[in-house]
């Protein structure tokens, strides 16, 4: 490490740009929309409102029912789904032989690579009346089900699950390699059963990884747009309506771009809140 | 049967743990695999429909399996031409995000100063912000600077929105760089950007092609973006177009042409994630699982 020379910082600029330009500009212009009532028709209209969006939105059913279905979305598809299935996928393919881990983990992280809007296909496929699940049902002698229609926001939810496991497990499996073997098999050699030494070791030692990994989660299911949109967008009625797509809606459907804004802007608050305790988690790992 | 084994007492311990063990192994390849169909399903849909000539909506061996879907959708308008837009705009974004989180992660890495740290927080912050929230304010800043419906326009922002991600990951590479060469060339004479040019950047060479092709891939597969910022038909790239191509369900759907076209379009990110697979693990459990 040295001082910078006389142009050392110059190689920042462009970074520094794009990212004012882009980024904290959006962000600052988002901060006051929100407290306006600017509409897609006519912008010259524009008046400042101050927090009317605010108190609109939380008297607005549609919209605490987006706060519901984002809440349930998120615990379903990131909290239970991606993470408890990408631990479990981690720790059983620690266990499994390797061509089943193999194969397991090129499945996973192909949907994972995906581009999202052709996942979103492929689940639209599956949970279709006519699609593979029905299918399966039928073979087992299960009811069926029009899944998008009467469970929409449980349908995105598992597309989600679907889309996100890999990358959880990959964080898990990662974690899991660096437990040393000799604390595992001094327990089993005590005579802990399988459950009791996950429960007393292996989730212990990895608890910074599942903390990690849940905010990144969250952070990342709180954004999801396109899957959403593809699948159902939103509906039927507003039944898949998460934030993100209800933001959308009003925003560009409705053509109430301040109102939209406002929703946004709770969205970032959300999700820097998140960050701010992600960055401290990772501040106590350094 | 077990009679004649029984004096060999020492030995009972030893077998029902090995025993125990294949069972284990196997109930696991079991689960796994229970798993690993249930992640399969929808792929193997995809694969099947891409080549059925009467794709419907479920997991079906085709009859008569045919490449037509393929020829059919190998067009000008369907796939050419938005296959194209893609590369131009994922790949502009790319060189964009590659060169500036290059340039803005050396002095990041080499000078001391209060500001890095605080800096560098702000970028990781920033990578966990969700771009989504803010596309609202974004598409009004576009229509205001006539940036909207322009590839340009969205190819910068789509190269800002990974940029935070790209500096992070760029400036750990940079990190594991040994700084003697770097001294040697600058008592040389040599100048801090030809230093960057010549000897760090080839020296990361690995780091650098990371960061690339994992920003391609994020980019390639980035829907929102250019469903917000773009409208012109003729410049939509693959992952809008294939939207409005099944997005409109108001006509009949043809789903073995569909399934045909996501291939076509997945391609590119499945190949490119297997050539940086191995790196991009280390790469996570390395920079504490960061995501954009």
């Amino acid at each position: 490490m040295r001082r910078a020379g006389r142009f050392g910082w110059l190689p920042l600029t462009p970074a520094v740009v794009l990212l004012l330009v882009f980024l904290a500009g959006p962000i600052g212009y988002c901060v006051y929309i929100a407290f306006t009532n600017m509409q897609l028709t006519g912008s010259s209209s524009t008046d400042f409102v101050g927090f009317a969006n605010f108190r609109r939105a939380f008297a607005d059913p549609v919209f605490r029912n987006a706060v519901w279905l984002t809440l349930v979305f998120t615990v379903i598809s990131s909290l239970v789904g991606q993470n408890s299935l990408g631990l479990l996928l981690a720790t059983l393919m620690r266990r499994a032989s390797k061509p089943v881990r193999t194969l397991t983990g090129a499945f996973v992280i192909a949907a994972w690579v995906l581009p999202e809007i052709v996942a979103a296909f492929l689940l639209y496929a599956f949970f279709r009346r006519e699609g593979t699940l029905n299918g399966i049902l039928d073979w087992l002698h299960l009811p069926s089900q029009n899944w998008l229609y009467t469970l929409p926001i449980i349908a995105v939810s598992f597309a989600n699950v679907w889309r996100g496991t890999a990358f959880s497990m990959l964080i898990y499996s990662a974690a899991l390699g660096e437990i040393p073997q000799d604390i595992t098999e001094a327990a089993e050699v005590d005579g802990a059963s399988g459950l009791r030494r996950f429960w007393h070791i292996t989730l212990p030692m990895i608890r910074r990884s599942i903390a990690t990994n849940l905010m990144l989660n969250t952070l990342q299911t709180l954004s999801v747009f396109g899957l959403i949109w593809a699948m159902t967008r939103g509906g039927p009625g507003n039944r898949s309506e998460t934030l993100p797509v209800f933001m959308y809606d009003q925003a560009f459907n409705k053509s109430l771009i301040g109102y939209g804004t406002a929703v946004a802007l709770l969205l970032l608050l959300i999700s820097s809140l998140f960050s701010v305790v992600y960055l401290r988690l990772l501040k106590t790992e350094v | 049967m077990t009679a004649p084994l029984k004096p060999l007492k020492p030995a009972k311990p030893l077998n029902p743990l090995k025993n125990r063990r294949t069972a284990e192994r196997l109930a696991t390849d079991l689960a796994l695999l229970v798993l690993a169909t249930a992640f399969a399903l929808p792929l193997v849909w995809l694969v099947l429909s891409s080549i059925d000539p009467v794709a419907g909506l479920r997991v079906h061996l085709p009859d008569k399996p045919t490449l037509d879907n393929f020829s059919g959708v190998l067009t000008e308008e369907i796939t050419f031409r938005p296959m194209l837009n893609s590369l131009i705009l994922c790949g502009g974004a790319t060189a964009l995000t590659v060169a500036a989180s290059a340039l803005a992660a050396y002095p990041l890495s080499r000078y001391r100063s209060r500001f890095n740290r605080p800096f560098l927080l702000t970028v990781l912050f920033t990578t966990c912000l969700p771009i989504t929230a803010i596309m609202v304010p974004v598409y009004g800043l576009f229509v205001q600077t006539n940036l909207i419906d322009t590839t340009y326009g969205t190819a910068l922002f789509l190269s800002t929105s990974q940029l935070p991600f790209g500096i992070w990951l760029m400036k750990n590479f940079m990190d594991g760089v040994p700084m003697v060469l770097e001294e040697a060339a600058r008592t040389d004479g040599a100048t801090g950007m030809q230093t960057l040019i010549r000897i760090v950047l080839p020296l990361m060479g690995p780091g650098v092609t990371v960061v690339t092709i994992f920003s391609f891939i994020m980019m390639w597969g980035n829907f929102f973006v250019p469903f917000m910022l773009l409208l012109t038909p003729e410049q939509l790239p693959a992952s809008v177009s294939i939207f409005n191509f099944f997005g409109n369900r108001t006509g009949q759907v043809a789903f073995g042409e569909l399934a045909a076209f996501s291939m076509i379009y997945s391609t590119p990110v499945v190949l490119l994630y297997v050539l940086i697979a191995r790196r991009l693990g280390s790469g996570f459990a390395l920079g504490g699982a960061v995501k954009g």
